[in-house]
């Protein structure tokens, strides 16, 4: 494990055409994508984002990941130091492999977005064996 | 709420008063721009930290993202508090092929000065959706208190 001292991520808000009508913040959320035999998995980081607040679509191979923040409970505090600000995530992905919609699996735990898209059977690599006659 | 201590009034008019204000506004325009707004200098040692008071409490708000709440070390010393942990998100399995690696993981320690003093055996922690929220009531000593007057 890495013994350095752990830095904070500026975090980026998404660059789109349309401004969203409300004056909420968007940010785009960090991710790791890592690829195994059987599936594409995508951990994404969206603090502040509960359970009920996450909107996945996949669509014409296009992934959207969507966190909708939980309302803030700090109303009538008097703000002393603030290093993030609280706001929605979005991100986009264009997935190559053909993936199995039906099993997707999304988990949600201590703001991290856990996503399992399993690829649809043929793209598994499949050794064929060539007999002889 | 604005507080006007006795040191900030005039005891005779200035002439040049007006430009002194003008200057510290200024100045106060200036300082702590560039980067992003809303930031503060110092932000980057993880977590990112928001503080918030009301009458009787303080209120910090951690960032942690990817840490169970119970590997969230909280403590306090004198009026010290420290955040500490050790984010175990990436998973140090080669064999697999990554795409993006964004997230970032390692031990993380930060802590702050209260503003106040706090009663050390009522501070609660709790957390939820990645976002650490301690709560650490005032001592009495620093509580509001109405002042009765007397009719004589």
């Amino acid at each position: 494990m890495t013994e350095k001292e752990m830095q904070i991520q500026q975090r980026q808000e998404v660059r789109q055409a349309g401004e969203p009508t409300k004056p909420e913040k968007q940010y785009v959320p960090a991710v790791d994508i890592f690829e195994t035999a059987e599936a594409v998995n995508v951990l994404a980081e969206m603090p502040g984002v509960a359970k009920e607040g996450v909107e996945i679509e996949l669509e014409n191979e296009t992934l959207t990941i969507r966190g909708v923040m939980a309302p803030c409970t700090c109303e009538g505090e008097a703000v002393l130091l603030q290093e993030f600000e609280p706001g929605h995530y979005l991100r986009k992905f264009t997935v190559a492999e053909t993936i199995d919609q039906e099993k997707i699996q999304a988990t949600m735990a201590d703001g991290v977005l856990t996503l399992v898209l399993p690829k649809v059977a043929p793209a598994k690599p499949r050794r064929i064996e060539v007999r002889g006659i | 709420m604005a507080i006007v201590r006795f040191a900030d009034q005039k005891l005779f008019r200035n002439p040049w008063a007006d430009f002194e204000r003008m200057r510290r506004e200024l100045d106060a325009l200036f300082q702590g721009t560039g980067g992003e707004p809303g930031r503060r200098a110092g932000g980057t040692v993880f977590p990112a930290l928001n503080i918030s008071e009301d009458s009787g409490h303080i209120y910090v708000r951690a960032e942690i993202p990817g840490v169970p709440a119970s590997e969230v070390d909280i403590s306090i010393e004198g009026d010290t508090l420290a955040i500490r942990g050790e984010r175990k998100t990436c998973t140090a399995d080669e064999k697999h092929s990554y795409h993006r690696r964004e997230l970032e993981c390692g031990r993380f320690s930060r802590a702050v000065t209260l503003p106040t003093k706090v009663q050390v055996d009522k501070v609660e922690a709790k957390a939820s959706n990645g976002i650490v929220t301690i709560t650490l009531p005032k001592a009495e000593a620093v509580l509001p208190r109405q002042v009765k007057v007397n009719v004589g």
